[in-house]
């Protein structure tokens, strides 16, 4: 399992990738953020979580440098006890929410990914 | 002259709004899209004394019909319960923007010389599903990395506000105010599903959602449809004399991975769309005399206050401190109670908007009434993926 960003080639990183990037930007490699650690850029609890949502969830918005170039990601936090600004590492787990339980077809996406752990 | 003998390129000058309705917002129990649709559009076309086989084409703003309801074609089955065929009719959906998307092309549809006679009807019927399946629907517009996390547009709320208190330096209070003011304008609103003021106390200790966001920074669930009526402004004199003007309108998009954004606190689908009917109008932020602004979230009147240029960024909250956006301040915003007091039923809400300006543009604001010519509605889509701000003025 990888956590896959995209390069363009005009040098920007996104997470996740698109068929093009800023400004018709095309992809040029794929680079794997599980290998690194990020900073968190702001965070929340949430306590009114859709079906199949763990409950509370605690979600943060989180920052990746990669060689210099800043890739932002969202993601949920084992912990709620985090402050902006702390070192967290990617954890993998299976299943993030329960596929079938909201109302996305469960098929059209995975639903594996990491949760992000204070480093 | 009926809305089929089109009036000529000569006449064909701006476009005017000379009706407008909506239902009471709340929860409306045994009543569905439909009902809700045809009260709307019927009480519409009533307040403008424009019969239904004048309409050339009518717009459904409507984001989720067929998620909450499983009623889809609502567009066709409103013409033919109004009575209005052959009318064209398309159903525009922008998520929450779609009253606003619904404005801008209802505009077009008369500039373009297409229609001389545009009613949009804004509706959604939402209150049956629980707030968590009704949160899941509203979601389900976010990308598949997002989705997997149970990230929600309430988290999206409380991640945004934290940042911006903390990178501001702002008081927790001064979100709570918002609540507190929209509250208070929303006493007089009639139709608002909340007609009751709360006090900062009550806001503050109300249970956590989204921290740092609690319940009463949140708007509610809402069932509700609006209704506005377009026409040229040569069209507009041989019904009334009191009718407002789309002086400028102009949407906007912004990235759909809302944590792609370089500034978590700037909207720029805001910022453009702003920018956009600013300059098609010739008016600038100083000349806005009143504003409805998209506060689902109370975090979302601040950044909207600053990507339309009202207040520099990370200081609109100075502005609330202050009684700036009272009702009695020096721009009143969000007169109606806003989303957070009115309601917010997803397509209506943007339609909902413009009928708050226009009934102040028109003087027919009751309570609620402040003294402008020239007025404002900002709808987000999403948590700022689509923006429409929308200025209109006074016919006079």
């Amino acid at each position: 399992m990888t956590m896959d960003a995209t390069r363009y080639d005009d040098g920007s990183i996104s997470y996740p990738g698109h068929p093009r990037g800023p400004g018709g930007a095309e992809p040029v490699e794929t680079i794997d953020l599980s290998e690194y650690t990020a900073e968190i850029v702001t965070w929340t609890t949430s306590t009114a979580t859709p079906p199949g949502v763990r409950e509370p969830n605690h979600l943060a918005v989180l920052e990746f440098d990669v060689e210099g170039e800043p890739v932002r990601a969202i993601g949920q936090l084992t912990t709620g006890n985090v402050e902006t600004g702390d070192e967290v590492r990617p954890v993998h787990i299976d299943e993030l929410r329960e596929p079938g339980a909201g109302i996305r077809e469960p098929e059209s996406q995975a639903w594996d990914g990491y949760r992000f752990k204070p480093a | 002259m009926t809305g089929r003998q089109r009036s000529t390129d000569e006449q064909r000058d701006r476009v005017a709004i000379v009706g407008a309705s909506m239902t009471e917002f709340g929860q409306r129990d045994g009543e569905w899209i439909m009902d809700l649709l045809a009260e709307a559009g019927i009480e519409c076309l009533e307040d403008a004394g424009v019969n239904a086989t004048a309409v050339d084409h009518l717009y459904v703003s409507n984001m989720t019909s067929g998620e909450f309801e499983g009623m889809t074609g609502v567009m066709n089955a409103l013409v033919h319960d109004l009575g209005a065929m052959p009318a064209y009719t398309q159903r525009v959906d922008q998520t929450s923007s779609s009253g606003g998307a619904g404005i801008y092309a209802a505009w077009q549809s008369i500039t373009s010389g297409a229609s001389d006679m545009t009613l949009l009807v804004g509706g959604e019927k939402m209150t049956h599903k629980t707030t968590g399946e009704s949160t899941d629907i509203i979601a389900s517009i976010g990308h598949p990395v997002e989705y997997k996390h149970g990230v929600t547009l309430p988290s999206f709320a409380g991640l945004t506000a934290r940042h911006y208190l903390e990178q501001f330096d702002v008081p927790r209070e001064s979100l709570a105010k918002v609540a507190v003011k929209n509250h208070k304008n929303g006493v007089d609103n009639p139709n608002a599903q909340f007609q009751k003021e709360v006090d900062l106390e009550t806001v503050l200790e109300s249970p956590i959602i989204a921290d740092p966001l609690r319940l009463y920074d949140f708007c509610p669930v809402t069932d509700g449809s609006a209704a506005l009526l377009f026409c040229p402004e040569s069209v507009a004199r041989e019904y009334t004399d009191e009718y407002a003007v789309i002086a400028g309108v102009d949407g906007a998009t912004d990235t759909h991975v809302v944590h792609e954004r370089d500034d978590p606190t700037v909207m720029q689908g805001v910022v453009e769309s702003g920018k956009g009917a600013y300059e098609m109008s010739g008016y600038g932020p100083d000349d806005i005399d009143v504003a409805e602004l998209h506060d689902m979230f109370t975090i979302l009147e601040f950044l909207q206050m600053e990507g339309l240029g009202i207040a520099e960024q990370g200081e609109a909250w100075k502005l609330v401190e202050d009684g700036y956006t009272e009702r009695d301040g020096e721009l009143p915003i969000n007169t109606s109670g806003g989303l957070k007091s009115k309601g917010h039923p997803l397509g209506a809400s943007g339609v909902a908007q413009g009928v708050e300006i226009y009934e102040q543009l028109v003087g027919e604001a009751g309570p609620r009434q402040v003294d402008a010519d020239v007025g404002l509605c900002c709808n987000v889509g999403g948590f700022g993926n689509c923006v429409i701000t929308t200025i209109m003025e006074a016919a006079q």
